[in-house]
Order: structure tokens, then C-alpha cells, then sequence
């Protein structure tokens, strides 16, 4: 019952804001609602029910191992949205809305054990997404949702093949063509082998789309470059979690028809390109906000490295998908404050923000040092345990291959953020009542870091336990 | 049973060609149109021995999504655009029939090799299932104009819909109408885009759309 109340609250959140009246007060909906969401969320942690294998919607091992932490990214990005929508003249009738819409589908599509359910709210999440990205106007954010919808749609439209693929699978090896991963899981070593590997080509390409994996990555720049911070925080943190456990829960499927040394090796090349050519971009943008676009094409690429490794690299990954999602977060809210100001995302014309906006730098470079890996924050301990995973499986020159890229990756933004934070102070324009880096602009990345710091330096054991109920769904210990 | 659906089919794979070979918009967007009445009439003739409420639910909201609703506002979206032809297409009109024919031929060849039941095997099910898909390709691909390039997203969806129907008999109706719900809402709002991209550019070729690169 509570699982549907994480997708319902959002939901029911979302219409009664869309008929709310009032401009100023309807931004007002996004905590009371995130807040409502995270509480559940983290008692439904604390005090996991037990799930009904045939549910089609459950709050599961897996589930419950990633959405409090989406849910968690999501309140701390709404109280920010608060402050953001106050500065903003435009109408935030349609923005509010998809905001709380897609909190809805986001927690439906993580909880989601149908293949079908899980396709459908994906492809909503996706949709819902549309007007957040455009929120600018401009036509630059136009032609950003075009390459969206149009890559997307097509990556979307290639995994609802690969699942009736898989369907297939089931009824070619004698069963019902029942799509819930139970039955799935329960019918493995049957499904037939041919369609069980073209169903996870399909959808390795169509949830990879989804998720930014290169060569699939082409509309992420865009898309994070041309909206709202919040929105690239909530795409990073959230929406890619949701292709990734996607991935996750299909490769279990794949693993129990015996194919799973074939999905691990492709997961481990995507990974790896997706790192490299991650790194190499980020060596060349000048942009700061298609940089945390790149950086975030690069830990999806550590994600699927972390996966290909088996049961321990699965439980290193769901550690690296929070102290990533909290840690991208804290970054993009605090690159909307400087893109704000310096009304461009751009070094050629963002120079000297230390002088500017000193806080705001601070944690602009604070974050850049958590998420390129520097003790002590999360996403150091996550990827030295990666790292150790892929040492201890026998995979050094992957390992190898993947610190080059995480050290070009460092070059490559320490780069970009010095730039930005260094230097003489060269705006556009100077409005002075922009400048004030009010409490609810400071707050809410600082949280995110403070949430990445502690969860490096002191994992909380229920984490960790959920984390390992999550491993133990996946990989069913014989 | 397989005379109906190979015919269904075949004039399925019949309007890929229409759509592959014209340059009018408002003949293109009937072809998909005629397609997904087409599709959607499938339903009826694969369980024609138990046909039951749900069955002829599926198959109205299918025909009314896919053959009404969305050419309606893709033909909207047309006329306030105000252009009636793709005229500079990347691939042109006589090598893009030719690549979807050659295609069309390899898929009906391929299949014989694919591991299938064998109530699927005789018939056009899963070659137009992969001919449509080509066509999809080839139009996204291919052109330019925004308005094309969604009839090519449509004939891709047709063809993975066709794909989907090979599983008819155990995919719950909740999970048929949130897939074609999606798809419409999909249209929906790749239609309200195309029209802010025709204000923001005053035109609807997307190759104007290059502001953002490294």
C-alpha cells in the first residue's frame, strides 16, 4: 500500500498545483510534497514491507536501495526551486506540475517489476520531463528538447522492442510470455537463448539512451546545458538511476538464462567508452554546465563498469548512485547560482565568480573536488571500491584504463571550474539585486555536500543493508 | 486466418513505400495514418476465435489514436507551419525506396533463419514487423523537415507495435493502453515542440538546429 503512496502523493500533488491560483505561493507545493515523499521514503527504509512476488508495483530490496536517495535529491532541489521561482518573472503553472509529476513516475518507474510498467513510466518520466527543459524559452532550449525527444524517443522506442524481444524470449522457450521479472527470473535457464540476447542488446541501447551512455549520449550536453540547474540535478540523480536500475534488474533476467558472462563484458566496453570519450569532451567544453554533463556520462559509465564485475561491483554501484546523485546535485544547484549571475555558462564570458559570489565558489569547488574523487567524500570511497572489485575479479587492465580516464576527467574539469572561479570578474551585466546569495540559494547544495561528505565518511549501516538485500534480489545466493 | 493478416500486412509494407518515395507532407502523413488503421485492425484478425470486449476495446483505441488523432495534429502542426513539402531530404527520394525495398526483400528472406514459433514463421507478422522499422529508420534518418522526421518515429512505433502483437495473447489490456497512451501524449508533445521550434526559428528545418556542438 505505502509503495503506492509514493507514486500517488506526488501525483495528487501535482494536479492540485496545477489548479492552485496563486504564481508566488504554488512553488510552496514542491518541499511540502518532497518532504511528505522522503519521510515515507526513509520509513519504508527503516521498516522494509514484505513484497508480493506477483506485485507489478512493489517497494522492493532494489527499489529500496535507490529511492530514498532520489527522493532525498529531489526535497533538497525543491526547497532550492522555492528560492529560484521567486527571482524568475515567468509562469510556473506548467513547471511545478511536471516537477512533482515526474517525482510521481520516477518513484513509480523504480518501483516498477513489469517489464510493460516499467517501459510505460519510464517513457512518461521522459515526457514529463519535456516543459522543464524548455523552461528557459530560448531558442537554444528548443532546439536542446528536440535532440531530447527526438534521441530519447528513439532509445525509448528501441527498449519497448527489446522487452516484447524478451516476451518473446519467454514464449519461444514454452512459457506465457508473462513480462514480470519474477516470472522472467523463474522461467531463466527456458527463456530462449537467441531472443534473450537481442532483447539485451535492444534494451542495453534503448535504457542506455536513457541513462547517457556513449555513443547514445549525444542529447545530454544539450539537454543539461539549456535547463534549469534543478532539472539537470534531477536528470542526473534521478532519471538516469531509473535506466540504470532498469539495467540492473533486466541483467538479472539475462544472468538467470545463463547469458550473463556476455551481458557483463558488453556492460564492461559501454562502461569503459563511456568514461573515455566522457573524458575526452571533458577536455575540451568550455561550457560549465555541458561539463557536469559530461562528468555525468562518465559516472554512468562507472556504473556499468561496477556492474559487469558481479555481486560486489553491484553493491559498490548502488553506493556510487547516491554519492553521485548527491554530489551532482550539489554542483548543478550551485552552477545555477553562478549561471544566474554571470547570465552565461560559458568561460569565455564567466570569469572571477570568487569575487562575485565567494560562497557559492566555495562550493562550486568543494564539489568539484567530491566528484572528480577526492577524499573524503562519497564518490571517492565508492570508486576506490570499484576499483578494488574490478582488482580482485581479475580486471587490471580495465582498472587500468579506467583511473587514465578518471585522471583526464579531473584535468578536464578542475580546468573548467578554476576558470570560472579564478581571474578578474568579467559580466555581462552587473544587477545588484542578483547578487545577494540568500540562505535558500546557499542551503540546499551545501546540504547535498554535507550528505556526500557523511555518507563517505560514515555509511550508515541501514544503507548498507539495504544495499545487500538489493545484491542478494539480483544475484539469488544458490 | 493468415490470408487476412498477410494482406493487412502487406498493404502495411505497401504505404512504407508511399512513405519512403513522396515529398508531400500531407501524403506522407496519410500514409502513417492508413497505416495504424491498418495495424489496428490486427487485433481482430489474430484472435478472431475469442473475440471479446477488451479485444475490440484495443483495437477502437488503437485505430482512433493511430489513424485520427495523431495525423489530426500532425496535419495541424503542418498547416501552421505553413510548408506542404520536404524538399532537400539528406538521403533522396529514389535511393531511400530503393535502400527500404532491398530491405523490405532481406527482412522477408531473413526470417526463415530466426528461431520463431510456429504459428509465426509462415506469415508476414515478423518481416513487416522488421520492414516498418527499416522505413522508421530511414525517414529519421533521412530528412529534415521536423514534421517528417516524426512520421518516421510513427512508422518506427508502428512496426515495434506490430512486433508487440506477437505477444497479444498474454499482455494484459492495462499494459496496451499505457504503451499507446504514452505514444499519443508522445506525439502530443513532440507536436507543441515543433510548433515553438517553427517561432523560435521561423522555420521547421532542423538543420537550423545546430547552436549547440563542442
Amino acid at each position: 500500500m505505502n509503495a503506492y503512496l509514493l507514486i500517488i502523493i506526488p501525483l495528487i500533488g501535482a494536479v492540485l498545483a496545477a489548479l492552485w491560483p496563486r504564481r508566488k505561493s504554488r512553488p510552496l507545493f514542491l518541499p511540502a510534497v518532497g518532504l511528505a515523499h522522503t519521510i515515507l521514503c526513509f520509513l519504508l527504509l527503516a521498516k522494509p514491507e514484505a513484497v508480493e512476488p506477483a506485485a507489478w508495483l512493489a517497494f522492493d530490496p532494489l527499489a529500496r536501495a535507490i529511492l530514498p536517495g532520489v527522493s532525498l535529491l529531489f526535497l533538497v532541489c525543491a526547497c532550492y526551486t522555492v528560492g529560484y521561482l521567486r527571482l524568475k518573472e515567468q509562469d510556473n503553472r506548467v513547471f511545478v506540475p511536471a516537477l512533482l509529476l515526474v517525482l510521481g513516475l520516477l518513484s513509480a518507474a523504480h518501483q516498477a517489476r513489469h517489464l510493460g510498467i516499467l517501459w510505460i513510466a519510464t517513457e512518461a518520466v521522459t515526457l514529463a520531463c519535456v516543459p522543464l527543459i524548455h523552461f528557459n524559452g530560448t531558442p537554444k532550449s528548443f532546439e536542446a528538447t528536440w535532440k531530447y525527444l527526438l534521441v530519447g524517443g528513439t532509445g525509448i522506442a528501441l527498449s519497448l522492442l527489446g522487452s516484447i524481444c524478451l516476451g518473446y524470449a519467454s514464449l519461444h522457450g514454452g512459457g506465457s510470455g508473462d513480462i514480470t521479472f519474477t516470472a522472467l527470473l523463474a522461467h531463466g535457464p527456458n527463456l530462449s537463448r537467441a531472443w534473450v540476447l537481442t532483447a539485451w542488446v535492444l534494451l542495453l541501447v534503448g535504457y542506455g539512451t536513457k541513462m547517457g551512455l556513449a555513443p547514445m549520449h549525444t542529447w545530454k550536453p544539450d539537454a543539461y546545458g539549456e535547463s534549469p540547474g534543478i532539472v539537470g540535478a534531477l536528470l542526473a540523480g534521478g532519471v538516469t538511476s531509473v535506466a540504470f536500475m532498469a539495467l540492473l534488474r533486466i541483467k538479472s533476467v539475462v544472468d538467470a538464462a545463463g547469458e550473463g558472462a556476455v551481458a557483463s563484458r558488453t556492460l564492461l566496453a559501454i562502461g569503459l567508452f563511456s568514461t573515455l570519450v566522457a573524458a575526452l569532451f571533458l577536455l575540451r567544453t568550455r561550457n560549465f554546465k555541458r561539463m557536469l554533463a559530461y562528468s555525468s556520462i562518465e559516472h554512468m559509465g562507472i556504473l556499468c563498469i561496477a556492474t559487469s564485475l558481479g555481486g560486489p561491483g553491484v553493491w559498490a554501484a548502488l553506493f556510487h548512485v547516491w554519492s553521485n546523485g548527491l554530489t551532482k546535485g550539489a554542483l548543478f544547484l550551485s552552477a545555477a547560482n553562478l549561471q544566474r549571475v554571470a547570465d552565461s555558462s560559458s568561460i569565455d564570458d564567466v570569469r572571477g565568480m570568487s569575487k562575485v559570489l565567494p560562497r557559492t565558489s566555495i562550493l562550486f569547488v568543494v564539489g568539484m573536488f567530491a566528484i572528480t574523487a577526492c577524499p573524503p567524500f562519497g564518490p571517492f570511497f565508492s570508486e576506490l571500491l570499484i576499483i578494488r572489485t574490478g582488482l580482485d575479479a581479475g580486471q587490471g587492465w580495465a582498472i587500468g584504463l579506467f583511473l587514465v580516464c578518471l585522471l583526464l576527467a579531473f584535468f578536464g574539469i578542475s580546468r573548467i571550474v578554476f576558470a570560472v572561479v579564478d581571474g578578474r570578474p568579467r559580466l555581462k551585466k552587473t544587477n545588484p539585486a542578483h547578487l545577494k546569495e540568500s540562505a535558500g540559494l546557499i542551503l540546499p547544495p551545501l546540504f547535498l555536500l554535507a550528505a556526500s561528505l557523511w555518507l563517505g565518511l560514515f555509511t550508515p549501516d541501514i544503507l548498507k543493508g539495504a544495499w545487500s538485500a538489493a545484491v542478494l534480489q539480483l544475484f539469488p545466493m544458490p | 486466418m493468415n490470408d487476412t493478416l498477410n494482406l493487412l500486412i502487406g498493404l502495411a509494407m505497401g504505404l512504407n513505400l508511399l512513405a519512403l518515395g513522396t515529398s508531400r507532407l500531407p501524403v506522407l502523413i496519410r500514409a502513417v495514418a492508413m497505416q495504424g488503421v491498418l495495424l489496428g485492425l490486427l487485433p481482430l484478425v489474430l484472435e478472431a476465435h475469442g473475440l471479446d470486449w477488451r479485444l475490440v476495446l484495443i483495437t477502437l483505441a488503437t485505430v482512433a489514436g493511430k489513424g485520427v488523432l495523431i495525423p489530426f495534429m500532425l496535419i495541424r502542426a503542418m498547416r501552421t507551419a505553413n510548408i506542404a513539402r520536404e524538399l532537400e531530404p539528406f538521403i533522396g527520394y529514389i535511393p531511400s525506396l530503393l535502400l527500404g525495398a532491398t530491405g523490405t526483400i532481406a527482412a522477408v528472406a531473413l526470417t526463415r533463419y530466426l528461431p520463431l514459433l510456429p504459428e509465426h514463421a509462415g506469415n508476414l507478422h515478423v518481416p513487416g514487423a522488421m520492414a516498418l522499422i527499416l522505413t522508421g529508420f530511414i525517414l529519421l534518418i533521412g530528412r529534415t523537415k521536423a514534421i517528417s522526421q516524426v512520421c518516421g518515429y510513427l512508422i518506427l512505433e508502428n512496426g515495434i507495435y506490430l512486433a508487440g502483437l506477437l505477444l497479444i495473447s498474454s499482455t494484459p489490456i492495462l499494459v496496451e493502453f499505457g504503451i499507446l497512451l504514452d505514444v499519443t501524449v508522445g506525439i502530443f508533445v513532440i507536436g507543441i515542440i515543433v510548433d515553438r521550434i517553427q517561432r523560435a526559428f521561423d522555420s521547421l528545418d532542423t538543420r537550423k538546429l545546430t547552436a549547440l556542438h563542442e
